[in-house]
Parts: structure tokens; C-alpha cells; sequence
């Protein structure tokens, strides 16, 4: 018999037989154990219109040193103003922020100087190769720096002699990151820094981006790619219509607002049935999948046995627990797509539905 | 605070780009050349269509007089300006680099009816191609008052050369396509610059930097000047050697060549700024571009246009360049230079307030 994996599982935070649920990071270290210290960026009900439109409305949120901290929400949630405003290029309508110490609109010329930053669609002199921005940056912040070592580290020193217009998405995003780093900046703001990258490149900036992290870098990431930010963040807040919906790390979030760990096999109606009438779980099938919803490891015994005993077919065992993407979609009511448009709940289900 | 080293950085990086892109170097260095052998050539065995005379009639209300500039300004060969009787014409013909003039004297009509002999005094330049022609058209119109009014011939020509130097076409040419090239350059870069950049956010980027406004605007002046010296240095030799054309070099020309790019790249960053797309900054610039270009003196003397065509040049910043630089490559007369450089000097500064106003990095 043939089954079909429904595609909502695609994101899911997949462990085979891993019951860790309940389990979150300590608030004062990252994932990484890394020890963390006074704040790198303090916002307190911040605000910003575009005439009667509300884009930023009164958000609160910090990130401490050392952390990488991602902005998700689909387009139009208020991500890039928020990141602009603490970047001094946009001026806030109300609240307070502090960037390392400073108001960014007041002290921003100083401030730049301590920040690296990737704006949204990073772009440069189309005629300049990467080794002369990477040295031009480096003039402009009067630091010396070896252009090559720059370009290794992002992996881009394959291409440190090409046009900027020459260079494919993925290789301009990394001169973005290159220059940002040119000025061994405290604090790094992404904004978008894998958009419209195929898989392939986007995987190799989340390595640089880790390897950032792992210099003790403080990072804040926009994305509206939830794996993105899963696999990357200590913490992540998500935005909607200028306001955080929900806030805290990867796990926690997923703890706070999800449905909890479940064990999933391939299998038919008649499977999902016999286990729900023996052990009396919630199970539910949908598109050739049965999904057991576990509340601790002793569950996932008895229903592994039941599904065992019914001599009924059935393979591919795992856990599973709701990925941000699940919250996401269940938060801000419906999922991202590339490029960062939202996709509502009902498109979803129709391209779901398969053996039901 | 302003760092040369961040200037220069930026000078070099804008240079690179401009020079691999050929096509800012074709037009700013490559293009005026052609028109310079283009018009050099079409102009070089003299001109087309009426010649412009500017006459002055000392003898106003007299009917020979009258009759006299009628026939002057009803022929296919030329037509009349006329300057008022208060005018030093040799002098009015200098300050408005114009080649051919007619003096009418006072007791015109009086003498021609009385049989007394009266000279009309043509003011020309012996080197102007047009100049034998009006002499020719005048002696024509004598020749038939003379037969018309007696028997005896009462009006003689006096040819008087407007300046001991002789002239040719393609001297008023390149100091006038110098004018084009230092508007061009920096009008078409810079509007087409501040636009795209503002569109694809490059300069947010920049204010991320500790590089200024005013040290990026700084080192786009900086090209433009060197530029529009070479092209000068270009232009003058490939006019003298191919068309031989004479012209004086004093170091007043420098203020000029430094003062035009400085008004234009003002202008230019302007228009980008104001403009709401790159598409619209694009035909605001060629509005303001294309009138210039053509009606400031660039390719023909402003004194051979129509009146009105004048007074519309006169509002045009590019039309005191270049009747700075013909009045000193030309007339070596300084004094009328010194008054172009001070308006330029005084429209720049204006000018480049308002683009430093209009300059935003950063969004409110």
C-alpha cells in the first residue's frame, strides 16, 4: 500500500524517538551555552506610522550581548522598519530604543561605526569587485583590513575579482556580509540576508552566520523563512500587522504554543482508529499519516505497541513536535511563502488533502 | 568633520566604475570631439541660411534711412537686429560675440536727397565666411539707392574689421562644446546617480558608513573637474590641429572649469533628489538639459538667434560659461568674464545648498 506524507510535516522539527519535550533553554545562555551579559539593544513601546498606517505599534523587546535574535512576520509586519529604526535610518514616531548604549537616530553617525549591517537587497557599485569594496569599506572606516581573509570568511575569495554585477544573489549577499564585518562590528543586523537565494547558497550563509555567532558576534536576523530562524536563533520574536505576537527562544515558543510531541507512522484510517479505541490518545489521520499525540514517553510505548499488535500495515515511525512554522501558521493564520508572502489556512489545507 | 582619505576613497572607486563603463567616458570625452569634427567640418566652407545684421539707425525717422534697413532685412541673405542709437555698435558686436553690423549715420536721408556723398559703415569680421556676403548684400542695395535717387553715387561702404584677430566658426565652437561637455557630464551622472541610488537604496547603505554627504558630493566634483579639463585640453588641440583654430589661453579659463562642474553636479544631484523615479528624474534633467544645450551658445553664436530666442538664453546658467570662456578664449575681455564667473559663483552656491538640503541618506 501507498502512503503520502502530508507536506505540512516538511518544516517539523523531526527526532527519531527523542522525548525531550518540556525541556528549554536557560534565559541566560544560548543555545550555545554561551554566557550572556548586559543588553545590546533595549526597545521600549516603540512606534511608527506611514500616514494612517501603523507599521511599528508598540512593540518592547532586548537582546543581550552575545545573542542572535530574529524578526520573523511576513511582509508588511513591520520587520524592516523595526530594524531601520534601530539602525538610524528611519525616525520613530514614539517609544524608547537604545543600540549599544545610544539612541540610533540621535548618535547614529557614531554609532555605525560599532555596527555591521546588511540592509534588505544589499546592493554596490555594479562596476567594483568584491576586493575593492571590501578595501573602499575599510578606507571609509579607517581600519586596516585584510580584504582576502574578509572574502575567505564569507567564502567568497572564489570571486574576490568579479563585478558586483556579475555576481550571482547568494554571492552578493555575502560581499553584504563581508563589508559588514569590515569594521569588526559589536552588533550585526541581517536584514533578509538569505532572500531569493537558492537552498544551496542559503545554507552556506546560515554556516557564516553561525560562525559569526560563534566569535561571540551579537546578531539580529529578519527573515520569513521559519527554518531559518529556527536553526539559527537563541531567541525569536514574530511580528504581525506592527506588533510581536510572541516572543522567547525556539523551544519556547514551540512549548508555549504548540500542541506538544507526537508519534507519526504511514499507515491507513483503519490504524488510526484501532490505536485511538485501545489507548484512548488523540490520534488523528490525515493524507496517509497517523498522528498520536504523546504527554509523556510512557505514551509513546503504549501506542508504539498498539500499532505493533494491530497487525495493520504501517512503517516510517518518528516523533515529532510542532515547528515554528506550525506556530506560525497557527499565530499569524496562515504560512509564509517565498518571499515572504502569507499564504492563507485554507490554500494550505487544499494542497493537503490527498488520501483523505 | 571632512577626511580626505574617505574622498579620495570614494573619488577612486566612482572612477573605476565610470571608466570600465566606457559609456560616461564616450560621452563625456569621446562624443563633443565628433561634434567638433562634425560642425568643424560642415561649418568650415561657411554657412547656411540669412545672416543676422545688427544694424544701428542713427537716422531713425528719415525715409531713406528706413528704406534702407527694409531692404537690409528683406532679402534672402540677411536680416536685421537693430540696436539702439545710444550703442557703441563696435562694442555692442563684442559683447555679443556677433561678427556683422551696419551703421547708419545720422544725416542719412538728408545727405542721400541732397546729393551729398554718405558712407554706410559695415562692421565685419574679415574671417567669418558671412562677412563678404554682407559686404556683397550691402554694396547690392547701395548700388540700386544710388540708381534710384541720382545719378551721382552718394552712398560709399566703409568696411571696419571688429578686431584685428581674425576668427573662424570653429573658435566660438569650442569653447562652446567645453560648455556642453561640463553640463552634460555631470548633468546627465549625476541625475541618473542620485536617482538609482535613492531607488535601490545605496545611499542608506552609505550613511551606514562614516563617509558624508558632503565628502560624496565633494569626490563626484573632484571627477567632474578633472574631467572636464581633459576634455578641454582634448577639444582645443584636436581644434587646432585639425581646424586650426586659435584661441587664448589665460588662467582665467581654470575659475570656469572648476565653477561649471561644481554648478552642474549641484544640479544633477538635485533633480535625482526632488524627483520621484528614476524615469522622472530622467525627463526633468533632459527638460532642463536639452534647452540649454542648444540655446546657450553651444554650437551657434547666441547673437545670430532671434531676439526672443536671446532673452530665453540669457536665463540660462550655461549661456554665462560659455560667454565667459568665448570672452576670454575670444575677446580677452576680462572684465565681461569676471562678471559671468561671479553670477556662476553665485548660482552654484545657491544651487549647491539646495542639493546638500535636498541630499537625504537617511528617512524620517
Amino acid at each position: 500500500m501507498e502512503y503520502e506524507v502530508a507536506e505540512a510535516t516538511h518544516y517539523g522539527r523531526d527526532s527519531f524517538l527523542n522525548l525531550e519535550s518540556g525541556q528549554s533553554v536557560n534565559s541566560d545562555e544560548t543555545s550555545h551555552g554561551v554566557r550572556l551579559e548586559m543588553s545590546a539593544i533595549e526597545v521600549s513601546s516603540l512606534e511608527k506610522s506611514y500616514g494612517p498606517l501603523k507599521a511599528v505599534d508598540g512593540i518592547s523587546f532586548s537582546i543581550r550581548k552575545g545573542e542572535v535574535f530574529s524578526l520573523l512576520g511576513p511582509n508588511g509586519a513591520g520587520k524592516t522598519t523595526t530594524i531601520e529604526i534601530l539602525e538610524g535610518l528611519r525616525q520613530r514616531d514614539g517609544g524608547t530604543v537604545s543600540v549599544l548604549g545610544d539612541d540610533p537616530w540621535a548618535k547614529g553617525y557614531e554609532l555605525h561605526k560599532k555596527l555591521g549591517i546588511i540592509p534588505q537587497g544589499f546592493t554596490f557599485f555594479p562596476k567594483a569587485t568584491p576586493r575593492e569594496a571590501v578595501i573602499y569599506y575599510s578606507t571609509l572606516f579607517g581600519v586596516k583590513t585584510d580584504a582576502d581573509a574578509i572574502l575567505r570568511k564569507v567564502i567568497l575569495d572564489d570571486a574576490s575579482k568579479v563585478y558586483f554585477e556579475n555576481l550571482s544573489g547568494g554571492q552578493k549577499q555575502k560581499l553584504g556580509l563581508a563589508l559588514a564585518l569590515v569594521n569588526n562590528p559589536e552588533l550585526l543586523f541581517l536584514d533578509e540576508p538569505t532572500t531569493g537565494l537558492d537552498p544551496q547558497a542559503r545554507r552556506n550563509m546560515w554556516d557564516v552566520i553561525r560562525g559569526l555567532e560563534k566569535e561571540g558576534h551579537t546578531i539580529m536576523l529578519t527573515t520569513h523563512y521559519l527554518e531559518e530562524a529556527e536553526l539559527l536563533s537563541d531567541r525569536v520574536a514574530i511580528m504581525n500587522h506592527g506588533k510581536i505576537i510572541t516572543d522567547g527562544t525556539p523551544a519556547e515558543i514551540i512549548e508555549k504554543q504548540g500542541s506538544g510531541e507526537r508519534l507519526e507512522v504511514r499507515g491507513d484510517q483503519r490504524l488510526a482508529d484501532y490505536v485511538r479505541d485501545k489507548t484512548g490518545f488523540d490520534v488523528t489521520y490525515r493524507s496517509g499519516l497517523v498522528s498520536v499525540r504523546l504527554r509523556n514517553t510512557r505514551d509513546a510505548v503504549t501506542a508504539l505497541s498498539n500499532i505493533d499488535s494491530s497487525g495493520l500495515p504501517w512503517k516510517d515511525l518518528r516523533t515529532r513536535q510542532d515547528s515554528l512554522e506550525d506556530i506560525f501558521v497557527k499565530l499569524v493564520g496562515g504560512s509564509l511563502e517565498e518571499g515572504g508572502t502569507i499564504t492563507g489556512p485554507s490554500d494550505k489545507s487544499e494542497t493537503n488533502v490527498e488520501n483523505n | 568633520m571632512v577626511h580626505p582619505s574617505r574622498i579620495l576613497a570614494d573619488l577612486k572607486v566612482f572612477v573605476r566604475g565610470y571608466t570600465r563603463s566606457k559609456i560616461g567616458l564616450f560621452f563625456s570625452l569621446v562624443f563633443p570631439i565628433i561634434l567638433i569634427l562634425l560642425f568643424g567640418a560642415i561649418f568650415s566652407g561657411g554657412g547656411g541660411g540669412p545672416i543676422n545684421v545688427y544694424v544701428e539707425n542713427q537716422d531713425p525717422n528719415g525715409l531713406a534711412s528706413q528704406a534702407f534697413v527694409h531692404a537690409l532685412n528683406n532679402n534672402s541673405t540677411t536680416t536685421v537686429t537693430l540696436v539702439s542709437q545710444d550703442q557703441n555698435l563696435s562694442q555692442y558686436l563684442l559683447a555679443h560675440s556677433a561678427n556683422q553690423g551696419v551703421l547708419i549715420p545720422q544725416n542719412f536721408t538728408y545727405d542721400y536727397s541732397h546729393n551729398i556723398t554718405v558712407s554706410v559703415t559695415v562692421y565685419a569680421n574679415p574671417a567669418d565666411t558671412s562677412s563678404p556676403i554682407l559686404y556683397e548684400t550691402v554694396n547690392g542695395i547701395v548700388t540700386s539707392f544710388n540708381t534710384r535717387g541720382s545719378p551721382h553715387l552718394s552712398i560709399s561702404v566703409q568696411q571696419l574689421s571688429i578686431k584685428s584677430q581674425s576668427y573662424k566658426y570653429i573658435d566660438f565652437l569650442i569653447p562652446g562644446l567645453v560648455g556642453f561637455s561640463v553640463l552634460t557630464s555631470p548633468m546627465f551622472s549625476l541625475v541618473n546617480i542620485s536617482s538609482e541610488y535613492k531607488k535601490t537604496k545605496l545611499f542608506k547603505q552609505l550613511s551606514l558608513t562614516p563617509l558624508t554627504k558632503t565628502e560624496w558630493l565633494t569626490s563626484k566634483f573632484i571627477w567632474y573637474v578633472v574631467l572636464g579639463i581633459i576634455s578641454f585640453v582634448l577639444m582645443t588641440q584636436v581644434g587646432a590641429a585639425l581646424f586650426g583654430s586659435h584661441l587664448n589661453y589665460a588662467l582665467m579659463i581654470i575659475p570656469f572649469l572648476v565653477i561649471g562642474p561644481l554648478f552642474f553636479v549641484s544640479l544633477g544631484m538635485l533633480v535625482g533628489m526632488i524627483s520621484k523615479s528614476v524615469e522622472s528624474a530622467a525627463v526633468v534633467g533632459n527638460l532642463i538639459t536639452f534647452p540649454m544645450m542648444f540655446l546657450s551658445g553651444t554650437f551657434f553664436p547666441v547673437s545670430q538667434m532671434p531676439m526672443y530666442l536671446q532673452n530665453v538664453a540669457h536665463v540660462l546658467p550655461l549661456f554665462y560659461l560659455i560667454d565667459g570662456l568665448n570672452q576670454v578664449m575670444i575677446y580677452n575681455n576680462f572684465g565681461q568674464a569676471l562678471f559671468d564667473l561671479e553670477l556662476m559663483v553665485a548660482l552654484s552656491a545657491i544651487v549647491f545648498v539646495l542639493a546638500v538640503v535636498f541630499f537625504k541618506w537617511r528617512e524620517d
